[in-house]
């Protein structure tokens, strides 16, 4: 975690305010309201203790009963009176804090939609996510309490100190002594307090990541007998992280009883000086309590004070962590004047392309050049880490393949609009990403119509359809954490339905099948095949009998194309792909024995 | 996500489990009971506050006794160093408690983990057991620090200022105390709104937090298929519900605070106006109806405490349960003392399956009829197609899972009638892909011997090539290892594996050896190293590699979970049966690594499987 000196210096907090400015003048009217709020009530609440002096001044003096009823009637009312704006002052900034949240949320959530997936495989989902919710916290609180008790601590001060002054100046000189280092403690122990408190956060994540890999390797830890070394390795942890508590407790400990101390030496002092004063006759009984009541109104204030502070520095820090993110440019996006043609025939070209991924140091492709007549199917063959991935994945712009090395239809890719060329393309990437929805939401995922008639045809083809009838409410069965964990093959398969749903005319399929037995692939494909008639189709597959029937197929290793031709042209070059070929006869024969 | 379980809360009191709990406040008996006087001490002082008050205004003040006002306010502020002395012990001394509570259940949770068997983290999903560890002791922890003592802090404070308020003026205090019906009538409404929608802000918080770390993991799926803008506007229906609960509880607090204060403003014009007339016809003094208007402010704070401490009660029973069912699980075969001489005495080695029959569910049969026997010093291989049960009889011979049926033999000795601790002593395990632990290499290497010093170590890794690599680390031998070596190649994690086995010297050495493929000289290095380790002890070795079943005294040929061929490399060859179609493929894989079609079986598939969903239980 940046500290708060660093982050002034990367950015001038001058700057990041005025990035905060407009989500808060979204709201100046309710936070104008908010604010008057706090002064008027305020302004009514210092004038209780005036009623006080009053009051006793006169029972000093002899009153009648009836008068002395006014006065409970008159404290009882400005209560009231006080007390409906301080329910305004409260609804309406802390309101509005929360309303800030949602929409720097939102607008945090549509940038994110806009990066690409480079900057998900640079950043941990785990951070972001804290972006999104602990950093988020921090500039609310800033923007909600912070604002509020800023602007009621100086409403107090400015307001009680004038009357305290009005009574006797030399009191109010001397009692305020002690108030200023309740601000100033509470700012220092504050900050201390808050740092310790994530030290200790950051080893009880050092604690449950040792749990876990105790647990995650229980057989390695029993097979070399090594539960007592680790239980002593984890006492050790335990006792560094009892240490830090106990850190924290001694802190802790210290600040909150200095708290009432320091407000009780004011109050003491006011008891001691203004005691005096009543006796030499300077002021009055009335004047006196008083003045101890607006020395008790400051006390919360000043408190307030120094917490205040700390909200500030640590939403500014927030916010610019967050700012950050708002600030990251989408590498990957439309051109200006970016073309959405009408039509699309489904017609592609690869010219002496070579990617290398951001920041990797080897090519991911290498001069690598292709050509695909529009309907026909291409079958992409290599081992791992051979770049047949890599090729899908540039063609509906995950990452943007260098100027000039793939076009559609004629038209490099880059200059089509992003949600254009996507919507053309089909794409069943290697890992299926399922959403906890239903089965029928999943399939239907980014098809914004689509009949349930058409969803079931889609789970037909793809050998779905009589799994999900049995699953507990069929279509509507809610997949993931709440509902059923789908088994590799079936995830795989709602993958496939979900790109025929699709009806685009480009389809690519990464290694999809893999999870799936050679009986129910059989019957994907032939389904497939009638899909794929029209349609352009870009496979990679490691089974012989997915590819078999492919237009060409290519076999690529280490970025480049290394065999091409159809299933008898290169079993008969007896090549990688003949050699492939014979492995998985084998394997066949051996299922069988 | 928080499973279904942990939203379930019951009663606030329990007293079995209750009775269970406070015995851990056993050994700190008397720090207990100190903190109790404190707390009492504490209360009186705070108590002295208004009194002393009242009396620098009526005897002080009033009199012009300024010798009278010197004594109070000298008093007053011995008062206020004792608050801050005692405030200072109480909070040391009961966290202090806590926290050694929360260590001492901690570790008899971990103990308890490491004794139980194998089989039972098949069941529970790691991330589970994590919570148990580390938020179910923290919410106890709560319990003896926020709550033990301080019940008992806030009643003494209540009956106290009761009996302050009788001493001064028994009438004025019938007066003071009609506010306080109201007090708690307010304060419990607003705990139980607030309460309510606490828990649907969390309900709330975490289905955003879901909705976002999906959006967030899946974002490339959801931009291919064109989602963003309906995502967005689910994102935004959910951001909105999350803050309109949030609205609510703002609502909540916008109301209880004001009308809190209201209540104390009608307490001050009650004590005005009654006890004013007081003040003129009975004499009860100004000091007096000050004392009284301080003390009914201080009805609030132990009021509003005590209201809190139901829910702490509530979720400390539910977390209390847990944990107590999980202590509660019995741990794997005790430890016999009549067998702790095995730790001691070698084996010789000889190993023999009988009949065994294992299923991991049910009848769900994954090894079937197996019966064969491995002479002391012999080598055998394990060879099969993935799924056949290779793994499954490391497993059963190391002592993870005992056999349905038929019996497992070690020097003769049925392996359910030995301490398995003592056995595993005498056992080495490599795994395909060798779990390494975060520390060093060297404690790494040092895993199954904890006493050999770093030259014996280093005698080992030597042995079987592991050292050369280790040297050219940037720290050598202190070279941190990190999530589980993933700086680390393959290869190296292998001689890493071996010269850590060697280190430990078994008896008995069990290898799940790697399929994936090295580069030609690293894979020298391990057909030698391997070669070296397993030199003059019995191995049992699931093999992948061609040299390693070429070097084994025999082999035997599972398939389906039956043994279906045995014998030695030349006469399976010539059987022309399952052997020779796998070795055939075994021999086309090694050539073309990168072509082969059967995916790396993982070590342990349901170990594996518990691992990804850990780690998505962590996020």
């Amino acid at each position: 975690m940046p500290t708060p000196s660093r982050v002034r210096e990367a950015h001038p907090i001058r700057d990041l305010s005025a990035r905060l400015l407009p989500y808060l003048a979204r709201y100046r009217r309710g936070l104008a309201w908010g604010i008057a709020s706090v002064l008027v009530t305020n302004g009514i609440a210092l004038a209780q203790p005036q009623v006080l002096r009053l009051a006793v001044d006169d029972l000093y003096r002899g009153v009648t009963a009836a008068k002395l009823g006014r006065y409970a009637l008159w404290l009882f009312g400005i209560a009231l009176a006080s007390g409906v704006f301080k329910y305004l002052m409260r609804r309406f900034v802390i309101g509005i804090s929360r309303h800030i949240e949602f929409d720097l949320r939102n607008d945090l959530f549509a940038h994110l939609q806009k990066l690409s997936l480079g900057y998900f495989q640079h950043h941990r989902t785990g951070e972001i996510m804290s972006r999104a919710t602990n950093d988020l916290a921090a500039v609310r609180m800033m923007l909600g309490p912070g604002v509020m008790y800023l602007v009621n601590t100086v409403a107090v001060a400015v307001v009680s100190v004038g009357f305290m002054l009005a009574i006797s100046p030399h009191l109010t000189l001397f009692t305020l002594i002690p108030l200023p280092l309740v601000s100033v403690s509470v700012w220092f122990f504050g900050d201390r307090i808050h740092r310790r408190f994530e030290a200790i956060q950051a080893h009880f994540a050092t604690l449950a990541a040792r749990v876990q890999e105790n647990l995650s390797g229980v057989r390695v830890v029993r097979a070399f007998a090594r539960e007592e070394r680790e239980v002593e390795e984890f006492e050790a942890l335990n006792r560094e992280y009892l240490d830090k508590n106990l850190g924290l407790i001694r802190t802790w400990g210290v600040f909150h009883p200095a708290l009432s101390f320091l407000s009780g030496v004011a109050a003491l002092l006011a008891l001691y000086l203004g005691g005096r004063e009543v006796v030499a006759g300077r002021i009055t009984l009335g004047q006196f309590v008083a003045f101890t009541v607006y020395l008790a109104l400051l006390n919360w204030p000043v408190i307030a004070l120094g917490w205040v502070i700390n909200l500030w520095q640590r939403g500014m820090a927030s916010f610019q962590r967050i700012d950050e993110i708002l600030e990251t440019a989408p590498d990957v996006r439309s051109r200006p004047g970016a073309l959405t043609p009408s039509h699309c025939r489904g017609q592609v070209e690869i010219r002496h392309l070579s990617f290398t991924y951001p920041g990797a140091h080897r090519p991911a492709l290498r001069d690598l050049s292709l050509s695909i007549p529009a309907g026909h199917t291409v079958a992409l063959v290599g081992r791992t880490g051979a770049g047949k991935s890599t090729l899908l994945s540039l063609l509906p712009r995950l990452f943007d393949p260098p100027p000039g090395t793939i076009f559609l239809d004629g038209v490099d890719v880059l200059e089509y609009d992003l949600s254009w060329l996507r919507s053309r393309v089909a794409f069943v990437p290697q890992e299926t990403f399922l959403f906890s929805v239903t089965v029928e939401e999943n399939i239907r995922y980014g098809v914004d119509r689509a009949s349930p008639e058409a969803v079931e045809r889609a789970a037909r083809i793809a050998q779905l359809d009589s799994e999900v009838r049995n699953f507990p409410n069929g279509y509507r069965t809610l997949v993931g954490e709440r509902g059923i964990t789908l088994s590799g093959g079936q995830r795989q398969r709602t993958a496939i339905a979900r790109a025929v749903l699709r009806d685009a005319p480009l389809l690519l399929l990464d290694d999809c099948l893999s999870s799936v037995d050679t009986h129910t692939e059989e019957g994907i494909l032939h389904g497939l095949r009638s899909e794929m008639r029209g349609r352009t189709a870009l496979l990679v597959s490691h089974r012989v009998s997915t590819v078999r029937e492919a237009d060409a197929i290519v076999v690529l290793d280490q970025g480049a194309i290394v065999e091409r031709g159809t299933h008898d042209d290169l079993l008969a070059m007896g090549g990688r792909y003949a050699e492939l070929h014979r492995q998985q006869q084998l394997e066949e024969e051996l299922e069988a024995s | 996500m928080i499973p279904a379980d942990e939203d379930l809360l019951g009663r606030a009191y329990d007293r079995r489990l209750m009775r269970r709990l406070l015995g851990y406040l056993g050994p700190y008996r008397g720090q207990v009971a100190f903190a109790v006087v404190v707390a009492l001490a504490d209360t009186l002082v705070q108590l002295a506050g208004p009194y002393l008050t009242k009396e620098a205004i009526d005897n002080g003040i009033r009199h012009r006794d300024l010798g009278h006002l010197d004594r109070v306010a000298l008093l007053y502020l011995g008062v206020l160093v004792m608050g801050f002395g005692l405030g200072y012990l109480q909070t040391q001394v009961m966290q202090r408690v806590g926290q050694h509570i929360m260590v001492d259940l901690r570790m008899a949770l971990f103990r308890h983990l490491q004794r139980l068997p194998v089989s039972y983290f098949d069941r529970q999903p790691v991330g589970r057991i994590m919570t148990r560890v580390t938020n179910d002791v923290d919410v106890l922890n709560e319990l003896f620090t926020a709550g033990v003592v301080s019940i008992v802090g806030d009643l003494f404070t209540l009956v106290g200022i009761l009996i302050a308020m009788g001493r001064l003026n028994v009438e004025l205090m019938g007066v003071a105390f009609s506010v306080l019906p109201l007090i708690v009538v307010v304060t419990l409404t607003f705990r139980s709104k607030v309460r309510k929608s606490f828990r649907e802000i969390r309900t709330r918080l975490a289905r955003m937090n879901a909705f976002l770390n999906e959006n967030l993991t899946g974002m490339s799926t959801v931009q291919i298929l064109n989602r963003e803008p309906r995502n967005f506007e689910e994102f935004r229906r959910v951001n909105a519900g999350h803050r309109d609960v949030n609205l609510q509880a703002v609502f909540y607090h916008s109301v209880f605070f004001p009308v809190l204060e209201l209540v104390g403003a009608l307490a001050v014009s009650l004590i005005v106006w009654y006890g004013g007339r007081q003040v003129m016809w009975t004499g009860i003094t100004l000091g007096t109806l000050v004392a009284f208007i301080q003390y009914t402010q201080r009805f609030f704070r132990p009021i509003s405490d005590l209201s809190e401490k139901y829910n702490i009660l509530q979720q400390a029973m539910a977390s209390s349960e847990r944990v107590f069912d999980l202590l509660d699980t019995a741990p794997e075969a005790a430890v016999a003392p009549a067998t702790e001489r095995a730790r001691l005495d070698p084996l010789r080695g000889h190993l023999e399956l009988d009949r065994v029959w294992f299923a991991y569910r049910d009848e769900d049969w994954v090894l079937q009829d197996i019966s064969f026997a491995v002479e002391p010093g012999e080598r055998i291989a394990l060879v099969g197609a993935t799924g056949s049960g290779k793994t499954t009889v490391a497993n059963l011979v190391l002592g993870f899972y005992g056999p349905q049926r038929g019996t497992i033999r070690i020097d003769g000795r049925d392996l359910g009638d030995l301490d398995p601790r003592a056995l595993r002593r005498r056992m080495g395990l490599v795994l395909q892909d060798p779990f390494l632990f975060s520390g060093t290499i060297e404690s790494n290497l040092r895993l199954g011997a904890p006493d050999l010093d770093l030259a014996e170590l280093q005698r080992a890794a030597r042995e079987v090539h592991a050292h050369e690599f280790i040297e050219q680390l940037p720290h050598g031998y202190a070279t941190p290892v990190r999530e589980r070596g993933a700086t680390l190649s393959v290869g190296q994690k292998q001689l890493l594996a071996f010269a850590r086995a060697l280190a430990a010297d078994p008896d008995v050495l069990i290898l799940d050896e790697a399929t994936s493929s090295v580069d030609t000289h690293t894979e020298a290095l391990i057909q030698s190293g391997l070669r070296r380790l397993m030199q003059g002890r019995t191995c049992l070795v699931i093999a992948h590699r061609l040299s390693t079943i070429q070097d084994v005294d025999r082999i035997v040929v599972l398939h389906h979970g039956r043994v279906r061929e045995m014998g030695t490399h030349a006469e399976l060859l010539e059987r022309r049966g399952i052997y020779y179609r796998l070795y055939q493929l075994q021999y086309l894989g090694g050539r073309r690594a990168g072509f082969r079609v059967e995916s790396i079986e993982p070590p342990f598939p349901a170990l594996m499987a518990r691992i990804v969903d850990s780690s998505m239980d962590l996020a």
